[in-house]
């Protein structure tokens, strides 16, 4: 059977990860909804797990995948507190707009 | 390894307190099994231990992590004293930060003692995770909500820069451990993805230790945590950071090319500077405070510039700029713990109704500053000798002028100690106040006195 990453090219996937992980880091800078900007966390975190697979097979070497399962398990966790932080907001402010986090300036 | 099992072995103990009801012991009784650990990792020293074949390589405790992990758990020692009366109002939840700072801990020493990259970036995540919850742990003020939501969206978006960093690495050497990363780098002929993927490291990591370019979150998130939190990380989390760029960068690559130094000389030139110069306009303390980290942040950066050697160097340089950290934010915890912000204005006449406690932060600051007889000046002074021998003579000179320049805002809390009058009466003052703030200016004083006690730890 052919390996699929001799058809496509690693360089492919590569491009593919950093368009993501891009499109993740213009939501976290410009986006003001504290959920979009979660979720473009997650898509910067899920853009480096697809290249770590594909890296992986490129290598034919399960570490990379290994680390994959790693990776989301933190980003779980990382995302359960940051939703607790967003509650505790919520409740004080009324709203989850970041621009309204403005008592800190010096 | 074993200081790391007893680490997460007393986090788990600390859990297991709640359920039996041990609350009233439990500050004393981690104190003692953090001392305990302190023994187990010095005692570790005289056997010289290379990478752990049984735990798969993932962890190699050699003399640096051994000195790092040692200062660890001084400074969680002292902050976990501090806790006692922090918390004094919330028995109920005091097991729960217990255990938070017991495993961050865990975090820290896994960071300065990784040999596998999936154990750095693990370590890296546990001390992150457990500070987001400790800066947004006063639940109901929105101060510390806005520093943990910032806090938590800066962190992660840090570590997603450190994962990709990671994966390119990965990518181009088909490794993970770091041992063979070193002896692939050696060799020509890697993918661009390798360097790519060390910068991107190094970006997070600078986020992590609050640099320059990416020092924008460090005052707001000093500012609006819980002082007990700030504390923990303008000593704990900026010092772990910090070694571990310096155990990256020297573990993976053989010696940073040049165009890599000067960016490097920028960073930390450009740290020193805004860190001061902003910190001169500061009215509140802990905020004064950070920019302070951050210039010193830029001092650390120093060490980067003569890496195969300055480990010794910047142990030492860390433990100072750590002591002194933990001094003046025992007496800072303690003159704010009532109020609702932390204003130069409240330390007015503090040298009158409390002349100790004056007399330590006082101390400390002149640490920070760089005055002799306190270890800052020492640990300054090597840092500048080192940085010369590897002929970065322009650092040396921008470093010296902005230690003159961190003079005037030091002493402007230090005159408002002593030359204004007080707004209001002595209050009682907790023991612990006092004993975490003479024994870590102590200890400060001592390896001023005696700088071979910590620098023959590494070498």
């Amino acid at each position: 059977m052919n390996n699929i990453l001799d058809i496509v090219g690693i360089e492919n996937y590569i491009f593919l990860s950093v368009l993501l992980f891009c499109i993740g880091v213009f939501g976290v800078l410009y986006r003001r909804n504290a959920i979009i900007v979660f979720m473009s966390i997650e898509i910067m975190l899920n853009a480096v797990n697809l290249l770590f697979v594909a890296f992986s097979t490129y290598h034919q070497d399960a570490e990379g995948q290994v680390f994959v399962f790693f990776s989301m398990a933190v980003a779980a966790a990382e995302v359960a507190v940051g939703l607790a932080i967003l509650v505790s907001i919520f409740r004080n402010l009324g709203s989850i707009d970041i621009a309204n986090l403005k008592n800190l300036k010096g | 390894m074993q200081t790391l099992i007893a680490i997460s072995a007393l986090g788990v103990f600390c859990l297991l307190a709640e359920i039996f009801n041990l609350r009233k012991a439990l500050v004393p009784v981690t104190i003692v099994g953090l001392l305990a650990i302190l023994g187990i990792t010095l005692n570790l020293w005289s056997i010289d231990s290379s990478i752990d074949e049984q735990y798969k390589s993932m962890i190699v405790f050699d003399k640096f992590s051994a000195g790092f992990s040692s200062l660890f758990i001084i400074l969680t020692i002292f902050l976990i004293a501090l806790s006692h009366d922090v918390y004094k109002d919330h028995q109920t939840k005091i097991s729960d930060f217990i255990t938070i700072k017991v495993f961050l801990l865990a975090g820290a020493v896994a960071m300065v003692s990784f040999s596998n990259l999936s154990m750095f970036f693990i370590g890296i995540e546990i001390l992150s995770i457990a500070l987001y919850i400790l800066a947004a742990s006063k639940r109901l003020d929105l101060k510390s909500n806005e520093a943990g939501m910032k806090y938590f969206l800066m962190g992660s978006f840090a570590s997603g820069i450190i994962l990709f960093g990671i994966c390119l690495i990965y990518g181009a050497t088909g490794y993970f451990d770091v041992a063979e990363i070193y002896a692939l780098s050696q060799g020509a002929g890697l993918p661009i993805w390798f360097p790519i993927g060390i910068t991107l490291m190094i970006i997070g990591m600078l986020f992590k230790i609050a640099a320059v370019p990416f020092h924008f979150w460090a005052p707001d998130v000093y500012e609006g945590s819980p002082a007990i939190t700030t504390a923990l990380m303008s000593t704990l989390a900026k010092v772990v950071a910090m070694a571990t760029l310096y155990k990256l960068l020297s573990g993976l690559t053989v010696g940073l090319t040049y165009n890599f130094e000067i960016i490097i000389v920028i960073v930390s030139i450009a740290s020193m500077t805004v860190g001061n110069i902003m910190a001169l306009r500061q009215k509140n303390v802990k905020r004064m405070l950070a920019f302070s980290g951050i210039s010193h942040a830029g001092f650390m950066l120093m060490a980067l510039l003569s890496l195969t050697n300055a480990a010794s160097t910047l142990l030492y340089y860390t433990s100072a700029y750590a002591l002194a950290g933990m001094a003046s934010f025992a007496v800072i915890i303690y003159v704010t713990k009532n109020k609702d912000n932390e204003d130069i204005i409240n330390f007015n006449g503090l040298g009158k109704t409390n002349p100790l406690l004056a007399a330590v932060l006082t101390a400390s600051l002149l640490s920070m500053a760089g005055i002799p007889i306190f270890s800052g000046f020492f640990a300054k002074f090597m840092l500048f000798t080192q940085t010369i021998k590897a002929e970065y003579l322009v650092v040396v000179i921008a470093g010296v002028i902005n230690s003159i320049i961190s003079v005037g805002y030091y002493f402007k809390l230090i005159l408002a100690m002593y030359t204004k009058e007080a707004t209001e009466e002595k209050q009682a003052t907790p023991f612990v106040y006092y004993a975490v703030g003479v024994i870590s200016i102590v200890l400060n004083i001592i390896i001023g006195l005696y700088p071979s006690l910590v620098t023959n730890l590494i070498n």
